[in-house]
């Protein structure tokens, strides 16, 4: 994903002299964004992109003004998280592997791991993850079977998934199966495909 | 029967009143920021309150389909505690949030200078975030804390019609009726008004600008309470229409005008009306 690609995606938002506008004063104005980041969803609208998909416009519109800050990302996605409601949190997580920010902003994830929010947990599981270390990946996958977060939301799931990761997803079907209840469908899928290359 | 609850403290609420909510046909809340029962010493406390309004409690909510949004204010009696008072500092980045409809409850507890001025200063930040002010009224000697509330309101230059002046009973609603502020009732099980005399009210002084209310919080209180309200209408002769307006179209009407009430997927209107899109708030 790229800010080109997002500013693309929201040509047809409703007002896009605002945010033009916006994102003209973040550039030059970096103290200017905590209001921005929090208007955007009503300024932009809410409803799911057509491309790129898993994007909705808020989300695209808030990773924007991130992006057009001249500097300090790290910083400022900090404090636009801990400050910002549920919508806006979600939207710092999907514009962190956009940002220059390299590993800094890993504990913004745990802290959205450790939420009840679904929609913070999968939003922590995007390509950023990748600066997570893997006892907690492992984890926070778990917690999205658990929780009945899809799996496609996990970047990189394939290649990431482990032996480890194995023993746990057992272990919770041995659990579900005891009570009698099942697996989430795609959970069985990623167990079936670790067993096998396990064993092969 | 769509609801629509403009006043009630989710937080205190268990998930099994968010099921029998939603089977009774509450589709909407609005949760104001007020005491919690025990008293906050610090204004960490207040900001971890707020962020569970615009953060955790709208997802609980969803989960059940209720659409929640939430009012964000220091409430009176904790205005009197210097502790708590720089909690209006940190208003203002709350007051940007789109999930916050109204500055509130603010408004009298004891009727203290410290309550003088957080009332004045918050009315005067709902002007400035161009938001409607929900203004909770004491419950004791209430006749004379409603009076000075409503010369506190007309001073502060915040429209009538953005201001909800809520808890009135039969008497304060006299007070408050002819100066076009929005009149609300909170439907107790017990104290304050009951759906026999809210039923009686709405006969005497119509449907229009009248918000009813369950506040139902941690103490005695129910969540049901507004649709017994709207079963009582219709027993007495209002129609459908009438209980819809009182129910849904009034809150909708009132916090709409913060621009920021979003009842996308939940709006759908009973099959007896025509579309109420205009109704969606300023989008
Ligand atoms: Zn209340």
């Amino acid at each position: 994903m790229t800010p080109d690609r997002l500013r693309a995606a929201l040509r047809g938002v409703p007002d896009p002299q605002w945010l033009d506008a916006a994102l003209r004063r973040v550039a030059t104005e970096p103290a200017a964004i905590p209001r921005f980041f929090a208007a955007a969803a009503r300024r932009c609208g809410r409803g799911p992109l057509p491309d790129p998909p898993g994007w909705t416009v808020d989300e695209a519109a808030r990773a924007l003004l991130l992006a057009a800050l001249p500097g300090g990302h790290a910083a400022a996605a900090e404090a636009l998280y801990r400050h910002g409601d549920a919508a806006e949190k979600r939207a710092v997580l999907r514009a962190l592997p956009l940002l220059p920010i390299g590993a800094e902003c890993v504990p913004l994830l745990h802290d959205a791991i450790r939420t009840n929010d679904t929609r913070l947990v999968a939003a922590a599981l995007g390509p950023y993850a990748r600066h997570l270390e893997q006892p907690a990946w492992r984890q926070a996958v778990l917690k999205c079977v658990f929780t009945g977060v899809p799996l496609a939301v996990v970047d990189d799931l394939t290649d990431r998934a482990d032996g480890e990761l194995a023993q746990m997803l057992a272990a919770f079907a041995a659990e579900r199966h005891a009570a009698g209840r099942t697996m989430p469908a795609d959970a069985t899928d990623l167990l079936d495909r670790l067993t096998t290359t396990t064993e092969a | 029967m769509r609801i629509f609850d403009p006043h009630i403290h989710m937080t205190s609420r268990t998930t099994d009143d968010y099921e029998r909510m939603a089977a009774a046909g509450v589709r909407a809340v609005v949760e104001p920021a007020f005491w919690l029962g025990q008293p906050r010493t610090s204004v960490d406390s207040f900001v971890d309150y707020f962020d569970s309004l615009i953060g955790w409690e709208p997802f609980r909510a969803g989960q059940f389909g209720v659409r929640h949004h939430a009012t964000v204010a220091l409430n009176p009696k904790e205005a009197n505690d210097p502790r708590c008072r720089p909690v209006l500092d940190v208003l203002p980045r709350y007051l940007e949030k789109d999930g916050v409809v109204a500055v509130g409850e603010i408004g009298y507890d004891a009727m203290t200078p410290a309550e003088d001025a957080a009332f004045a200063g918050q009315l005067a930040l709902a002007v400035a975030h161009d938001l409607p002010a929900l203004v909770h009224t004491p419950h004791r000697d209430k006749a004379r804390g409603v009076e000075r509330t409503l010369a506190v309101v007309a001073e502060s230059g915040i429209a009538p019609g953005r201001v909800l002046v809520d808890h009135l009973n039969e008497v304060t609603v006299r007070l408050v009726r002819d100066t076009g502020c929005w009149l609300g009732f909170s439907i107790y099980p017990e104290t304050k008004m009951s759906p026999p005399r809210m039923v009686e009210l709405l006969r005497t002084y119509g449907t229009e600008r009248v918000l009813v209310n369950s506040a139902a919080d941690w103490g005695r209180s129910d969540p049901l309470l507004t649709r017994a309200t709207g079963e009582a209408m219709l027993a007495a002769g209002f129609d459908d229409d009438d209980v819809d307006r009182v129910l849904w179209r009034n809150p909708v009407e009132f916090y709409g005008q913060s621009g920021r009430l979003d009842l996308t997927d939940v709006d759908a209107p009973a099959p007896t009306f025509a579309g109420n899109s205009i109704l969606r708030g300023g989008e």
